[in-house]
């Protein structure tokens, strides 16, 4: 590619910015909306879509009767409790360094968060990148180094990647607790969910970078009108007038609004590697229960690194908290289907705010509780 | 987790190279994208570029924005054409 092609490109992302160019697509949206003469219901399924529309108040300009509800598409919100439970007791092992992402670290768990436990003396250290938990196993050779392993097909390649390094450099300290998960598997557990409507999807954009449009085609197809979206809010509104021009001709296609970055097929090299290092697992996810097919562990061969192996899960378990009062009372698993909305949970900027968490969607940065309270708690609904 | 802004390949050493965002250079693996070359723009995701963004791919959603959308009163019918995955 030529440097004056890429320059090119920041110039052109400068004016997908332009907010002048928003208001004639808003005008589709409504002349689509006044055809459909019925409410609609878009979800999005990633996380920095939820950040994007709560930041650009899409949710405030657009006709009322059409909402955009926010799925399970923020890794940290959909993890399990007993996953975070077992995390935090594993932190507590002779000889752990546990690596985190940030967001994990005041995820609250039944009675403990990796956060107090740090502050109690546990070796527990914020990464940026699997890079760094694999540079931390190298320098304290002697430690059991685990990387805790949260995301979706985004993160994936990622953590592949670094295990394949690991195997290169010999290092055998470096553990992997994975609690990866899909969302083509997800998707098809929330249309077949009862109660949610969903009319279409806005389908993530780094996620399908990897998988690629063609992913989702055996779940949604002829199901559900589905757009892989960008995250510029003008990228965002003409998804949403794509979608409901399905609706209005009747059709239900996948479709790439984002084709800057996602293609049919995805990234080939990373869907190598991740095939080469993980297989389907069943996982529970929050709000969703378990879905089967849609979660990712690591294959038997290369069991030196998983750090499901490495210990006694089920001892581990048995050892577990019983679960809060406080926290069964939090609505994120709603809030992940689309039955709720975040300020619908009674507990929403009261008992639970960003400085005081209950449940993880109020604690990453991604989630529906979070991005609502910094950028939509004072907003109208519809325009 | 994701950053939705492009980066830009400045060196590549290997498997791992230095991009820059909005001023600032950061390392990142390059396993992902074998075929990325000094000037492209890739998205990067904890510490690895994920995907070549396409500057072509940007221009021409920017036109159909842009065209499409232009005349006011005329529903935006003919964009379903420009999608592609229909
Ligand atoms: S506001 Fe807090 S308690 Fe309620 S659903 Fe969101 S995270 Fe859970």
């Amino acid at each position: 590619m030529t440097e004056d092609l890429s320059e090119d490109l920041s110039q052109k992302l400068r004016q997908l910015r332009d907010a002048g160019l928003a208001p004639p697509v808003l005008d589709s949206i409504k002349r689509r909306m006044r055809k459909l003469e019925r409410p609609v219901n878009l979800m999005e399924v990633c996380g920095t879509h939820t950040v994007a529309i709560s930041r650009a108040g899409l949710r405030q300009i657009l006709p009322p009767g059409l909402r955009l509800l926010s799925g399970p598409g923020c890794p940290v919100c959909v993890t399990d409790q007993q996953d975070i439970d077992t995390v935090i007791e594993l932190a507590k092992e002779p000889g752990m360094v546990l690596t985190t992402f940030g967001d994990m670290m005041r995820v609250p768990g039944s009675d403990s968060a990796l956060q107090s436990e740090k502050a109690a003396g546990r070796d527990i250290r914020v990464v940026y990148s699997p890079l760094d938990a694999l540079k931390v196993a190298r320098d304290l050779p002697d430690r059991t180094v685990m990387f805790y392993a949260v995301g979706f097909e985004t993160t994936v390649p990622m953590v592949a990647a670094t295990l394949e390094m690991a195997e290169k450099q010999g290092l055998s300290n470096f553990w992997v607790f994975s609690v990866h998960k899909t969302i083509p598997a997800a998707l098809e557990a929330l249309i077949h969910m009862e109660g949610a409507r969903i009319d279409g999807f806005i389908l993530p954009g780094h996620v399908s970078t990897i998988i690629g449009a063609n992913a989702y085609k055996p779940v949604l197809q002829g199901k559900v009108p589905a757009m892989v979206t960008g995250f510029e809010p003008l990228d965002i509104l003409r998804a949403v007038d794509l979608l409901l021009a399905q609706l209005v001709e009747g059709r239900a296609e996948v479709e790439i609004e984002y084709t800057r970055a996602v293609t049919e097929e995805g990234n080939p090299t990373a869907q190598q590697l991740m095939a080469e290092f993980f297989e389907p697992s069943d996982p529970r996810w929050r709000g969703l229960g378990i879905i089967p097919g849609s979660g990712l562990m690591l294959r038997e061969r290369h069991f030196r690194h998983d750090a499901c192996r490495r210990y006694d899960l089920a001892a581990v378990r048995s050892r577990l908290p019983a679960p809060n009062k406080l926290m069964a009372a939090c609505s994120c698993g709603e809030v992940l289907k689309g039955a709720l909305l975040p300020g619908d949970c009674k507990l929403f900027g009261r008992a639970c705010t960003p400085a005081q968490p209950v449940g993880p969607c109020m604690v990453s940065s991604e989630g529906a509780c979070a991005a609502y309270y910094m950028y939509e708690r004072h907003r109208q609904q519809g325009g | 987790m994701c950053l939705a802004i492009p980066a830009k390949v400045i060196e590549i050493h290997g498997v791992m190279g230095k991009v820059e965002i909005e001023g600032n250079v950061r390392e990142v693996g390059l396993r992902l994208v074998p075929e990325a070359r000094i000037g492209d723009y890739v998205l990067v995701h904890a510490g690895f570029a994920a995907e070549i963004v396409d500057p072509r791919e940007a221009a021409a959603t920017l036109e159909i924005i842009r065209g499409a959308y232009q005349a006011p009163g005329e529903a935006a019918e003919d964009l379903e054409e420009e999608v592609s995955g229909a």
